[in-house]
């Protein structure tokens, strides 16, 4: 069984096609939505938490990068400039999976990317802005 | 046996006084006794590490050919509006000022990506900022109009003046509104979905003086990275405010207006801020050093979290419309709020810190360095800061209409 938390990139000429759909049907994957947006460029870019058993999850990532889609695993996308953190853990109230969180004996704050699911509301609310989002 | 601060300088300047900081003291005093700690350590050190608003620089441009005179006139500094109403090339920089056309909270809650303190940043890193400033033109100041790049390091003076900072203390921020509110406190989630605090506890320069013993005007302190001094009592300095029997207040209390030098700062240490849906500002690294000249100093900076209280204040209704009176909704202390749950109305509310306790752990060890090395010693107060006895208390505005 593996569950990842991706990002797609679809070209445009895929958008409005039943992607998500086959994922689902031929490969018996599971979704979850975490975000969805057509970018200004047209581009459609969806972040997704997808599962299903092994052999099936790799095959439907190959049907993926065969019709056009671009895929990133989601750690990418955010990330801490460390040289700007200062630690302070305010956003550790902000952040809803606990990828932010106090170490209680040393007081600062580790970012787990591996729990991000990318929803950016640490972004506006780190004071020195040291959270980024990098697509 | 009661010590001097010329006593503790010998120590210094021979190289054999012991440092330790606010946070190494509380064992120390538990293992030994207040009495043999008073005897052994000569200095504690402190420090914190949080958003100060009232902070600004003040700086000497130098003049210009043919002159100007700014005073009276308008000047912008990377866009952002700096105060011109001193001598010709005398200006004031505050960290909250914003650019003309930010837009602040018009499209809600506003970023606030770019303010007074973010320049004041980038100056001390040693960045070129671009001024721009018009003048009304005199005979003796004929010119009207200026734009140049300035660098820290080409103007006469350039000095950090915090009219205040180093609150003793501070409530704890919560919302009882049934909507997300956007606080200088931080992000409050509705109906007591979260509970930030801001102060070092422990560590906290005020917190291990809380009766301003040994800090007065004059003190000598860590500002910025750099070397700065105690200027007065900051503004709504408040000594008479609650206190416990060890002296601490249970509410925000005393602050501190400083000066210093900034060509000698950091940038790591002036930090330009911005809070969602409030504003920009500056947060700014501060380490006060405490002599300790007798026992009852000592123990005062033996104190620990769980000896320092916070009030809870609702930030939903309360705070903003200055209900009176101030109903706090409970006391926790830094022990409970360290451990990142406190207790209000039969429920668990995660907690969040504003200011950084590492940094503050950073400065208090940087100071101890500096003095255990020789290269800053302690200043003998000039005059007392003042303290409960002075009845001094901050006050609302009483307003008066103007027909
Ligand atoms: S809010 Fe920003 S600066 Fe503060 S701990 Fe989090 S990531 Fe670091
Ligand atoms: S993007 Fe969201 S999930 Fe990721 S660290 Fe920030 S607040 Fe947490």
């Amino acid at each position: 069984m593996i569950s990842k938390r991706i990002v797609l990139r679809f070209p445009n000429r895929l958008i409005d096609q039943p992607i998500i759909c086959k994922l689902v049907k031929d490969y018996n994957l599971e979704f979850n939505i975490l975000k969805a947006y057509v970018t200004p460029r047209e581009e459609g870019l969806l972040v997704l938490e997808l599962k299903g058993q092994d052999d099936e999850y790799n095959k439907g990532i190959e049907y993926l990068t065969r019709i056009g889609v671009r895929i990133q695993p989601l750690s990418q996308d955010i990330i801490r400039n460390n040289a700007k953190c200062t630690h302070c853990g305010i956003c550790i109230s902000v952040c809803p999976t606990g990828a932010l969180v106090i170490d209680s004996i040393t007081r600062k704050v580790h970012f787990y990317d591996n729990k991000c699911i990318a929803c950016e509301l640490c972004i506006p609310a780190c004071p020195p802005r040291a959270m980024e989002v990098h697509f | 046996m009661a010590k001097t601060i010329t006593e503790i300088n010998e120590n210094i300047k021979k190289g054999k006084a012991v440092v330790v900081t606010a946070e190494e003291i509380v064992d120390i005093v538990e293992e030994k006794g207040v009495k043999r700690a008073a005897q052994e350590v000569d200095v504690v050190t402190t420090g914190t590490f949080g958003p100060m608003c009232s902070s600004g620089i003040y700086i000497n441009l130098g003049h210009t050919k043919p002159r100007i005179k700014l005073g009276g006139g308008k000047c912008y500094l990377n866009e952002v509006p700096a105060y011109c109403g001193f001598a010709a090339v005398d200006i004031y920089l505050g960290c909250t000022h914003l650019s003309d056309d930010d837009p602040r909270n018009k499209v809600y809650p506003g970023e606030f990506k770019y303010g007074g303190g973010h320049v004041i940043e980038e100056f001390v890193a040693g960045k070129d900022v671009r001024l721009t400033a018009t003048a009304y033109g005199t005979d003796c100041y004929p010119r009207r109009k200026l734009e140049t790049w300035i660098n820290i390091k080409d103007v006469n003076e350039a000095v950090l003046f915090n009219p205040r900072n180093v609150y003793q203390n501070y409530n704890v921020a919560v919302n009882l509104s049934n909507k997300l509110i956007y606080t200088y406190m931080g992000v409050l989630k509705p109906n007591l979905g979260n509970a930030n605090y801001c102060s070092a506890g422990q560590l906290s320069p005020l917190l291990n003086d809380p009766l301003y013993k040994t800090i007065g005007i004059g003190t000598k302190i860590f500002l910025g990275g750099g070397v700065g001094y105690v200027a007065w009592q900051g503004t709504q300095h408040n000594p008479t405010a609650k206190r416990k029997d060890n002296g601490v207040p249970c509410v925000p209390a005393g602050t501190l207006a400083v000066i210093g030098d900034l060509k000698q700062m950091r940038p790591e240490w002036l930090v330009g801020t911005s809070f969602q849906g409030y504003g920009a500002t500056l947060t700014v690294g501060v380490g006060i050093p405490i002599p300790v000249l007798n026992e009852e100093i000592v123990q005062y900076t033996a104190v620990k979290d769980e000896e320092i209280f916070a009030p809870i204040v609702d930030y939903g209704k309360q705070y903003p419309y200055s209900e009176k009176p101030l109903v706090e909704l409970g006391e926790v202390s830094y022990t409970q709020l360290k451990a990142g749950k406190i207790k209000l109305h039969g429920r668990e509310i995660p907690t969040a810190p504003l200011s950084s306790y590492p940094k503050a752990i950073e400065i208090a060890e940087t100071l101890k360095d500096w003095i255990k090395s020789g290269r800053f010693l302690l200043t003998e107060a000039v005059a007392s800061l003042p303290g409960p006895e002075s009845g001094l208390t901050f006050k609302f505005l009483k307003e008066r209409p103007i027909e």
